[in-house]
Order: structure tokens, then sequence, then C-alpha cells
């Protein structure tokens, strides 16, 4: 950037677009140059900032002054006021949940303070429909680096940084490679797992979405590495930016010879092409996974024979996470002992997260390994919203399970985002999804929804995952409608055993997780259904739904709002709801102004 | 799921094979396979039917089992005409937790379709989606290619309302389109009874 120059970064990823990102892209563009400023203020389209929940924003630099919440209309008030003005524009900035102070610039946020990005370096930061952005942060320099190397050197290096895969498993990438390089059946591949099926999480797609170009880098690595000679990027089918803007990155990749028959002279050939998922969760599995590239049914099979010694086409093939490509540039330009310095002893590096569900500032964030969940729930995230209480974490998706409070709290030993600790608890760590649950979130009604979603994803080819999984679906069925009994909560458990004990893949053997971590955690709550209450008010078919006399002003909106008929009353005049008509849409609930509607259990 | 009358159903002299022949000549030369031919006749098309399964079965040279296999597999696949205005709701678990299944009965109730359903007026199809990736502001739907989120029951019924509002002056336009429809259907009818 030259001097006097401003930079504005607009966000241009699928969560602010979809708040109107692009549209106040646009609009900037447009009155930028109404205004004459074309020739000292750049326009710049980026990825992922982050934090998603802020959206639409742009953050003015050098200044590094954020506006969040954006609307079209914004737009000439920060131009006249900040830009020609030199004021900002405090409404527009950041208000902390917590402290309710103003924060105007990014770097003193507390969701940004506590991060230390490393594989999301760029996010946020480059153009990622552009190359030569890429380029200007030290893209490529890598790849550079490396070819001055010798194979076997690059593999010790990757050893030396002690990097675990970053899609769940958390297999030493080093040692993964090492096996593809012994082979001798050529040719070999690559795959970039991108089949980010995990509900709650998004990290695979803000890294393509925002830095496509790393993960390409990372992938020719790879390939001068082991020996391969083309690679697939598989991408999710619902997750369309990411794969346009992938399929982009390659192309200009091989404009700039970086995928080509001679790489930078070196000899090495490379190749990426993109290959969409068809929205099976199932080939987020490797098996599966390859099996799906080659056009077939998402199967898995068993294992062995490894993809490192038959893969795709029965070729050497080495699959790994989006994190994990685009993890490698940033490990060769930091120098991989560098890189193990971060986390702790037994994992490396940082842990990328999606942080969601009932929290303040729910988002993207990358943390060094080993913080701890209290870290992640309170310093970054800002805890639960509207005051309401802490429940769980629920960290790994489908193959996951919750995590109770009591496990924040521990001195000394505290809980640790970390591949071993999290396992100890009974949750993995997953691709990363970690969504926080208050008071309001039934645990039982949670885990019938993992269930539900599994049940709905096992490809059917073993017994235990097919019809285990709809046998613990039917007694969470009974028990969310309040009529389980006792005995169902052991035939839960012994169930869940049997299925994580005997099913083919991984999708069945972590698929009664969030049942098994809820009936250790919360074995009370599942009592309280089969008593006929649902503490958390969720589950329909034991709360009712009542007009408090206190709050009610009469205005007859929830009436109005009622398709069926089940409110009554005069204006003016305590409204009533018919209980016995009424179907719990939650209509009435959303539309009352005056949170006069309460939901009430076991009342009957 | 195949519950439709004939009239529905997408017959192969509907379907340009002029089309499907350039999709399965672009993919035989750059090695693709089933499923990326599949993709791109959904996409082209909007959706499969068994007549057109059978069709690429024989162009390719996959047996109909595999084929058909494949295409019920994955979900992205659908075989059913779509409404105007599709709206997928993001059943991810953070949309859980924020309360997505109220929106889903809303929908329901609202509407009159279940998840995979069409309104008989072609307006609205619904459908659930394991996750968008849009965990920070959920509740999310998406309704074709907009994106609405922080959704409740309220919010999404003023949703609905606009685009119903924005169809009416698109039926009008629809008439002179819709007269062509009629008349080609008519012509499939009376191919039928030549058969």
């Amino acid at each position: 950037m030259k001097k006097n120059m401003k930079e504005i970064i607009v966000c241009c990823s699928t969560g602010c677009n979809s708040l109107g990102g692009q549209e106040i892209h646009d609009e900037l563009v447009k009155c930028i140059k109404e205004y004459n400023l074309d020739k000292t203020v750049k326009v710049k389209p980026t990825g992922c900032h982050g934090f998603c929940q802020t959206g639409p924003r742009l953050l003015i630099n050098p200044e590094g002054v954020l506006y969040v919440y954006l609307k079209k209309t914004d737009v000439k008030k920060i131009i006249e006021q900040h830009l020609i003005g030199g004021k900002i524009v405090e409404e527009l900035t950041y208000k902390d949940p917590v402290t309710k102070k103003i924060v105007q610039k990014r770097d003193d946020i507390n969701f940004y303070k506590h991060q230390v990005s490393i594989t999301t370096n760029h996010c946020g930061k480059i153009n990622p429909e552009d190359i030569e952005d890429y380029l200007a942060v030290g893209g490529y320099e890598s790849l550079k680096k490396v070819l001055k190397m010798k194979p076997e050197q690059v593999i010790k290096e990757i050893k030396t940084s002690r990097l675990r895969g970053k899609g769940g498993a958390g297999f030493p990438t080093g040692l993964k490679w090492s096996f593809l390089a012994q082979e001798t059946n050529t040719p070999k591949y690559l795959i970039c797992n991108g089949d980010e099926g995990d509900p709650g999480a998004f990290m695979d797609r803000t890294i393509m979405e925002s830095d496509p170009q790393s993960v390409i880098e990372g992938m020719i690595i790879g390939a001068y590495a082991t020996g391969a000679t083309s690679g697939f990027v598989y991408v999710r089918a619902e997750k369309p930016l990411a794969a346009s803007r992938i399929a982009k990155a390659i192309e200009q990749a091989r404009k700039y010879g970086y995928l080509s028959d001679n790489i930078l002279d070196s000899g090495l050939k490379f190749d990426i092409q993109v290959r969409k998922g068809a929205g099976a969760f199932v080939c987020g599995e490797e098996t599966a996974l390859m099996s799906s590239i080659l056009g077939h049914r998402g199967s898995p099979r068993p294992r062995p024979p490894y993809p490192a010694n038959s893969g795709l086409w029965g070729k050497p093939t080495n699959i790994n996470n989006v994190k994990t490509w685009a993890t490698i540039p940033k490990i060769i330009a930091m120098g991989a002992e560098n890189y193990s310095k971060i986390g702790t002893k037994d994992s490396s590096g940082t842990a990328i997260l999606c942080l969601s569900g009932n929290i303040n500032n729910a988002g993207l964030i990358e943390i060094p390994m080993g913080t701890t969940i209290r870290r992640v729930v309170y310093d970054i995230g800002g805890g639960c919203p509207n005051g309401k209480k802490f429940k769980a974490i629920q960290i790994g998706g489908p193959s996951g399970g919750c995590i109770p409070e009591q496990y924040l709290d521990v001195k000394m030993i505290d809980t640790q985002i970390d591949f071993k600790s999290i396992t100890t608890l009974g949750a993995i760590m997953g691709s990363g999804g970690l969504i926080v649950l208050d008071e309001s979130t039934c645990l039982v009604d949670m885990a019938r929804y993992f269930i539900k979603f599994t049940q709905n994803e096992s490809c059917g080819k073993c017994v235990p995952c097919r019809i285990g999984t709809r046998k613990m679906l039917h007694i969470l069925d009974k028990i969310v409608m309040g009529q389980g009994s006792y005995e169902d909560l052991d035939e839960l458990e012994s169930l869940a055993y049997t299925i994580k004990n005997a099913s083919l893949c991984g999708l069945g053997q972590t698929s009664p997780n969030p049942v098994i971590s809820t009936l250790k955690y919360f074995r009370d709550e599942y009592e309280a259904h089969i008593k006929g209450i649902c503490p958390a008010l969720v589950c329909k078919n034991l709360i009712t739904y009542h007009i408090s006399p206190e709050k009610c002003i009469g205005c007859g909106l929830c009436a109005k709002s009622c398709s069926v008929n089940a409110i009554k009353g005069e204006l003016k005049k305590t409204f009533q709801i018919d209980t016995n008509l009424c179907i719990k849409c939650g209509l009435c609930f959303s539309s009352c102004n005056k949170n006069a509607i309460y939901k009430k259990t076991g009342g009957k | 799921m195949n519950e439709m009358n004939d009239q529905e159903k997408p017959h192969m002299s509907d379907i340009d094979k002029t089309k499907i022949e350039k999709i399965i000549r672009d993919y035989m030369e750059n090695d693709g396979n089933a499923l990326t031919i599949l993709q791109s006749v959904q996409e082209t098309f909007g959706y499969l039917s068994f007549e057109v399964v059978e069709h690429l079965s024989e162009e390719i040279g996959i047996p109909l089992g595999k084929m058909y296999g494949i295409a019920t597999f994955y979900a992205q696949f659908k075989f059913h005409q779509r409404g105007k205005y599709i709206i997928q709701i993001c059943d991810g678990t953070a949309c859980h937790v924020k309360g997505s299944m109220l929106l889903e009965e809303f929908i329901t109730n609202e509407l009159g379709i279940r998840p995979a359903e069409t309104t008989t007026d072609k307006l609205f199809s619904l459908e659930k989606v394991s996750c968008f990736g849009c965990c920070a502001i959920a509740p999310v739907v998406f309704i074709n290619k907009d994106v609405y989120g922080n959704l409740t029951p309220a919010k999404l019924r003023r949703i609905l309302n606009k685009y119903r509002k924005m169809s009416i002056p698109m039926k009008k336009n629809r008439k002179v389109k819709k007269s062509k429809k009629v008349k080609k259907s008519k012509k499939v009818k009376k191919v039928k009874k030549v058969k």
C-alpha cells in the first residue's frame, strides 16, 4: 500500500454476502468514484474476516477501524465523515456485548485479541480471486523454498513441525506423506478433502473462499514431496462459492505456471481438478470420498488396504483436509521448529474452530492447541447472550459429544481443546465445529437431532449403523414425546455401545457419541423427560404456551398471527391461549413485542 | 418420491437431447463419470427423471441399476420439478439450537408442504439442507439464492409474503408462456397416443 493511501476491506464471503456484503462493496465502489476518491482509496473485496456475526462489515486501513452491521445507506456516511472528514463514525463501530463499550479498532476487539492466526493468516486480508494479491503477501515463496530441498527433506520438515491432520482424526501428516512417498506404484494421487459435512462447521468453506491459493500451494508442495502427479479437490455441493473460487484459483495458478508440466522449471509435474460432492455426509470419510470421485455411490469400504497403497483407481493416494493443505505453505514459511513450538506437547500448532450457537460473538477462530474451553467461550466468544446460563458445549458435530460446565471450572487441569483431552471426555475434536448451548437447549432433543442426522446419512452398508441408529431414534422419539421409560435408557445405552463397536466406518462408530456423552453428563434430563418434563422448554409434546396477564397489553398481535385461532380475547384486555387448540408452532411467541408469552412444562 | 402424474414427468421428447449429448461428450473427453454427468444434467434441466437416467445409462454404458443407485444415493439429485422459489431450510446444529424446527413447521402449516414437496401452484418448494455453514447467523433459510438469517417464524411469514407479492405480476407475464406450455403438453399427449 502506498503512503497516504487508504484501503477499505469488505468481506465478501458467504456469511457476509447473505447479509448484504456484496451490495455494500458495490455501493462503496460506486460512491468512491462519485466522490472522486479513487486515487487515494482502494476498495478490496476479501474473504472471511472470521467474525461473521457482525456482518456486513468493512475495515479501513491503515487505521484499522472496523464498521459493523452495515446497511447500504451507511456507506455514504462513512465516506463523508471518515474518509473526507477524518472522523470515526462511532455509531457504526463495534459495541462489546458484555462490557457495552465501543471498540473502534479491529485488533482491540476481544474476539480477535486472543487468537493466533497461522492457517487463516491471509483470510480477510487478500482478494481471493486475484493471485497477484496472494503473491504480494509472499504466496508461492514456500514452494520456491521447497523446490530447492530434496523431497525427503520436505517430509522431514513436516514431521518436525508435528503437524497433525486437521480434519478430525489427527493423524500425523508427515508420516502419512512418507507412506505415499515410499510407494513405487505410479501414478500417485493427492486429494484435498473439502467435503465439510458436519453441521455447524464452516472452516473449510471459509479457507477455500478466502485463501484458495494456499490450498493449491500446499498441494503442490505435497506433490513434490510424495511424487504425486495429479490432485483432486472435493468440494461440497452446498458450498457453491467455495467451489467456484477454488476453480478460479486453479485456473490462475495454471496461467502463472504453478500448475504445469514443468513447475518453475523444476521438472515437477502437477495439476488439480475440482470435483463437486452431491450432498452425502458419508463422503467425508476417505474411502467413501474416493468412491465418489470415481463417480460411484459414496459407500465406505473396510481398511486395509489404506489409500496410500490402493486409492483412486487402485493407485497410491493421499488424502488431507483443506485446513491441513492450507497450513503447509505457512509451516514452510515460518519454519517447522517455530510451528512445533506453538500448542502443547502432544499436538502442535493451532486449532481452527467455528464458534456458534447461543454465544455473543459467533464466527471462525484460530487458537493455539491447548487453549481452555473457558477462554474460547468467555474471552473470545463473550459468553451466552441475554444473560442466559451456559449449559454445555457440543464439539465434533454428529460424531462428537457434549461437554458440561463442570469441565470448564476444573483448575489446573482445565479441559483443553486438544486431541487428547477432548477424547477423554467422550467427545472428539472432529473438524472443529463448536456449538455453545445455554439453558434454553434441550440435550435430549439435541441427541435426537444428531441420531436423526446420522440415521439419515447412513449409507446402509452395515447393519449396526443402518438399523441400530434407527432403533435408537425410535427410543429417543419416544422419550422426547414423554412416553419413555427407564428401561428405554438402558436399551439406548446398550445399543449405543454395540453400534460403536460393530460399525464398519468412522461414521457409524462415532454416531452414538452424542447419546453416550449426554447420557453420561445429563442423565437427569433424560429422566425428567420420562416424568413428562422438558426443563429447557423445547420438546413440543411436553410444553404449553401461555400469556402472562402482567405483561400482556392486549394488542391482539398474537391472535392475529395464530394460524389455528387458538388465541382469543378482547383488545386492551389480557388474551388467552386455548391449549387444546394450540399447535405449538411458536408464531405468537415470536410475534409478541412484550415477551408476554411464556412456555410451561409438565403442568398438564 | 415419484408420486406424480404423467403430465409432470419430463419426457425425453420434452428434453433437448442435443443438450444431453453435449454434456456426455464434454465429460467423456475430460474423463468425467456418472456423477459429474448427472450433476450437469440436473444443472441444465433442474431435475432428473427415470427416463433421463435410462437414456444416460444407455449412452454411457453404465447399467441402469447402478446409474439409478448413484442418482438416488446423493441428496443433491431431485426427481421432480421444483417450484419457482425453492425454500431451503438449514438444519445444521446451530440452526437447530436456534429453532429451525419451528421454521419448518411454520412453512408446513402456512404452505401445506413438507420437505421435498412443492405447492400445487408450483410457486414454492421446501427442502431441508444439512448445513450451509452460515452458523453465525442461525437460523438460516435460503430462498433460491437469497439468504435470510437470524429468523423467527414471524419474520419468515413476512418474507414469504414478499415472495408471494413478487409472483403476482410474474403470473400476468406468465400467461403468455403458460399457453405455450399447454400446447407442448398436448403435443406430448398426442405422441403418447401414437405410441
